[in-house]
Formats: structure tokens, C-alpha cells, sequence
């Protein structure tokens, strides 16, 4: 085995690793802010600062029983948490996390910091998410209850609605990128504009697409079912939506597939608005600081706006994706396809 | 290597596809047939057309197959009943079913004729240049200077299909129905 095999592998492994790692410190991190933001203390018993709350949690879900409704599907009650979970992983395959690296000289050739490096990456991102609707639908319909099937239906129709606005954010960068791989429109973002000659702005997509990004962020929250737009879980209305029949690691499952898709969402946003691991400061070896940095606040900012913002009601959600944030999508891409074209990019 | 995978990606299609048709449960055939689209984008990226798989995962698997399923849920038809045939909602009586019977014939005749040509026909293996033709670049080009009017003509059809869809499912009271016509 060649030594850029080996550490193409290790890179994979290393994705999965973190992305498992992820899950759990991003449970303690919710649960910490949360507690921040109400004024509470929150966990603090297991390990210094509660540290050790993933791990407790982690050994619980393991030890608990496995329940399954008598007149559940078992074949498709057991195959939803898995397709869920596979999806959330195999979307961040394609997503790049650093500049191409030599591991600090101990490779001859450097290796992409991602797990597979597709010329169509985008477009694999988002065929993977719309596969992970079918892990949704078919935990809401295999549970056989109707909390179940009613948080099915909502959380795929919200899915499908605002994929459209997801997809057209998504096209106005690949516009004025040029290309359909994550790494490529990365690279893109390298470099300053100079504002009146001196202040330097990096050239990030924000800058150009201010609503796009919005646009992206706003259908990102949707598409990971996360409050303000968390209906398929409405505790109130439907107990805990699409798993409520799900305990044990089939729960943990969803709730994992939940975390890593707000990561990779996360992920994406940096990689196409914010310049990925370009920044100032750190050398572009080190650029991978600057990209988990971005992802930080950016997951952050999404656990904020949970805690901060009421749910929306379900009649508003739809109208809001349909009549304001579609049009909106649409409108910014027909205006920065003008300007490309105007422009000769 | 692209043999294995070829194999193996036309097994799965091809069991997928005849267990579509032999499932008693509506479900499962809508997610076998979600099977068999996947295993067909497989055999794009075989082709070195991984434009042409995505897009069929997104389009096909994705969004026609996610409505399909919206409908076999909202239907609720749990399980095809055996047996009582003459219960049935949709009995459509023998004469149409001689109709069907007749037009599975002329399918499965143009069928073998179709794979007869194409056997005869020698087979071009994928080359180099496959991956430049089936670029986003190339499709794009294609799309829009060579099949413009075909692609316009399908986005307009699509239209028609749509208002036509709208105007079925609206039941407006101020509308006359059929009865006062």
C-alpha cells in the first residue's frame, strides 16, 4: 500500500471519528448554552464542568430496552434509523475541511482533506439529504401511531419545500464559482478585495450573496428539522414527532443523524459562503483551524437561535417557504446570473 | 473491477425491479424501486457520467419517489387483498383487461426487438474523453444550443400537466360542476 493510500484512509477515518465525536460534544454544548441562555447550571456532575454528560448518556441509551410497537413494520421500523444515520454521514464525504496537506512534509504528494474529492460534490450533497427524508417517512409510517406518521408527513413536507429554496441559494454560488466541487469554490474565496484601495475585505460568497446565505442558513435550519422549524418534534402537539415509538440506540441513532447533519450544514455554509479555511493569520497549512472555527460559531449560532426563538406555527412555516424565502431564491439567482453575465465571469 | 461492480449493480436492478412488481404491500415497492434507481446511477458513475447519476438519485429517487410514497401513505392501501378479485375498486371488467393483455404483448415484442439491435451493435466501452463529454459543461451546452427547443417544449409540458393537475384537484362552489353543465 501506497503511503497516499494510507492517508487518504486515515483522512476517512478520521472524518468518521469526528463526525461520531461530534454528535456528543455537540449534545453537552446544547445542553450547556441552553442552560447558559435560561440561567441555569446545567450538566454538571459527570466529570469537571460535566464533561463526562456524553458518555453517561451514550452508556444509558446503550443499556436501555429496545421497544417496538406490536403492530409496527419490523423491517422498515429498523431500516429508518439506518438510513438516517448513513445519510448524515455520507454527505459530509464530500465536503473538504482543510487545504490540500502534506501532514507537515511527512508525504511526498499532498492529500485532499476530504474524505472523496467528486467534481459534482454539491449536487452529492444534496442527493444524499433528500435520501435522508426517506429515513423520516418511513419511521413516521412503520411506527404505526399516528404521533409517528403525523411528524413523518410534516418533517418531509417541510423537507421537500424547502429543499427548492436550499437548491437555488445553492445555484447562485455555483454561478459565480464556476464549478460544482466544494474544494474548487473554496479556492475561489482565496484572497482580499480592497475597499477604497486599502481596506482589505476577503472574498468570501457573504459578501456577494448576503441573501443567499440567508436564504441557505434559514432552509439549512428547516432541513435539519432544528427549531424555530423543529415540527416534526413538536413536543406539544405530537410527543416527539417521527421517533416517539424509537428507544434505546434506535433514538440515539435520530439523534445523531440530527447533530451530524447540523454540522454538515454547518460545514457546507462555511465552505460556500464564508471561505472555508482561507482566513487571515494562519498559514494555509493550518488552515483547518480557521474552517472548525467557522463550523463552531456557525453551530453555535444555530443552538442559540433555538433557545432564543419560539416555534414557528406550521401554517406560517409553509407560507414563509413558499411565498418569501422560494421567490426570494429565485429573484437572487436571476440577479447574480444577470450580473455574471454583465460582469463576463 | 468495472465488471464486478457492473454485475452487480445490474442484479440489484434487476431483482429490485421484478420485486417491485411482486410486492403485496404498495410501500415496499415504492422502496424498491427507490432500490433499483440507485443501482441504475451506479451504472452512470460506471459510465463515467457521475452528473447523469446524481441527478437521477435527486430527481428520480429523490423527488418524483418521495411523492409516490406521499401518496401510498395518505391512501393508506396497507395491503393488496388476494384472492377477491370481483372486490376490487378498480375491476376494470374483462374487455379492458384483453386490451392490457394485448398492449404487455406489443411491449414485450418491441422490447426483444430492441435488445436484438442492440446486441448486434458493437459495444464502446466508456473512454477517456467520456468524462469531458458528460461534464456539467458539456450536458449544459448541449441542453441549451443543440435540444433548446425540446428542453423548453418539456419545461412547458410540464406546465400543462400542472394547471391541469390544480384545475382536477379544485373544488371551487363557485364553479359549475359537471351536473349543472
Amino acid at each position: 500500500m501506497s503511503a497516499a493510500l494510507i492517508a487518504q484512509l486515515v483522512v476517512i477515518g478520521f472524518t468518521f471519528f469526528m463526525l461520531l465525536n461530534s454528535a456528543a460534544v455537540l449534545v453537552l454544548m446544547e445542553r450547556k448554552v441552553a442552560a447558559f441562555i435560561q440561567q441555569r447550571l446545567g450538566p454538571y456532575r459527570v466529570g469537571p464542568w460535566g464533561a463526562m454528560q456524553p458518555l453517561a448518556d451514550i452508556i444509558k441509551l446503550m443499556m436501555k430496552e429496545e421497544l417496538r410497537p406490536k403492530s409496527a413494520d419490523t423491517f422498515l421500523f429498523y431500516l429508518a434509523p439506518i438510513l438516517c444515520a448513513t445519510a448524515a454521514f455520507a454527505a459530509f464525504a464530500v465536503v473538504p475541511f482543510g487545504a490540500d496537506t502534506t501532514f507537515f512534509g511527512l508525504l511526498d504528494e499532498p492529500v485532499k482533506l476530504m474524505a472523496t474529492d467528486v467534481n459534482v460534490g454539491l449536487l452529492v450533497i444534496f442527493a444524499i439529504t433528500s435520501m435522508g427524508v426517506y429515513g423520516i417517512v418511513l419511521a413516521g409510517w412503520a411506527s404505526n401511531s399516528k404521533y409517528s406518521l403525523l411528524g413523518g408527513l410534516r418533517s418531509s413536507a417541510q423537507m421537500i419545500s424547502y429543499e427548492l429554496s436550499y437548491g437555488l441559494s445553492l445555484a447562485a454560488v455555483i454561478m459565480l464559482a464556476g464549478t460544482l466541487s466544494l474544494r474548487e469554490v473554496v479556492d475561489a474565496q482565496a484572497g482580499y478585495w480592497h475597499l477604497f484601495g486599502v481596506l482589505p475585505i476577503p472574498k468570501w460568497y457573504i459578501f456577494l450573496q448576503p441573501l443567499g446565505f440567508f436564504i441557505f442558513m434559514t432552509a439549512g435550519v428547516a432541513e435539519t428539522n432544528r427549531a424555530p422549524f423543529d415540527f416534526p418534534e413538536a413536543e406539544q402537539e405530537l410527543v416527539a414527532g417521527y421517533h416517539t415509538e424509537y428507544s434505546s440506540m434506535t433514538f440515539a441513532l435520530f439523534f445523531m443523524a440530527e447533530y451530524i447533519n447540523m454540522v454538515t450544514v454547518s460545514a457546507v455554509s462555511v465552505n460556500l459562503f464564508l471561505g472555508g479555511w482561507h482566513g487571515p493569520f494562519l498559514p494555509e497549512y493550518l488552515g483547518w483551524m480557521w474552517f472548525l472555527l467557522k463550523v463552531f460559531a456557525l453551530v453555535f449560532f444555530y443552538i442559540w437561535m433555538r433557545w432564543t426563538l419560539p416555534r414557528y406555527r406550521y401554517d406560517h412555516l409553509m407560507e414563509f417557504g413558499w411565498k418569501w424565502l422560494l421567490p426570494a431564491a429565485t429573484l437572487n439567482l436571476l440577479v447574480t446570473a444577470g450580473v455574471v453575465i454583465w460582469m463576463g465571469w | 473491477m468495472d465488471a464486478v461492480f457492473f454485475w452487480m449493480f445490474a442484479a440489484v436492478m434487476v431483482v429490485a425491479s421484478l420485486l417491485v412488481v411482486g410486492q403485496r404491500n404498495p410501500m415496499y415497492s415504492v422502496l424498491l424501486l427507490i432500490v433499483s434507481f440507485a443501482a441504475l446511477s451506479g451504472l452512470y458513475v460506471l459510465l463515467n457520467a457521475p452528473f447523469m447519476a446524481v441527478v437521477q438519485i435527486i430527481i428520480y429517487a429523490g423527488a418524483i419517489m418521495v411523492l409516490f410514497l406521499f401518496v401510498v401513505m395518505l391512501l393508506n392501501v396497507r395491503t393488496e387483498e388476494d384472492g377477491a378479485e370481483t372486490h376490487r375498486p378498480f375491476d376494470i371488467g374483462p374487455g379492458p383487461r384483453r386490451f392490457g393483455a394485448g398492449l404487455a404483448v406489443v411491449l414485450a415484442v418491441q422490447l426483444i426487438w430492441a435488445l436484438r439491435r442492440i446486441a448486434e451493435a458493437p459495444f464502446v466501452p466508456a473512454g477517456p474523453d467520456a468524462a469531458a463529454q458528460t461534464s456539467v459543461y458539456a450536458i449544459g451546452l448541449r441542453l441549451f444550443r443543440e435540444y433548446a427547443f425540446a428542453f423548453e417544449a418539456t419545461s412547458v409540458l410540464i406546465l400543462v400537466a400542472m394547471v391541469g393537475a390544480v384545475i382536477l384537484a379544485r373544488r371551487d362552489p363557485h364553479l359549475p360542476t359537471r351536473k349543472e353543465q
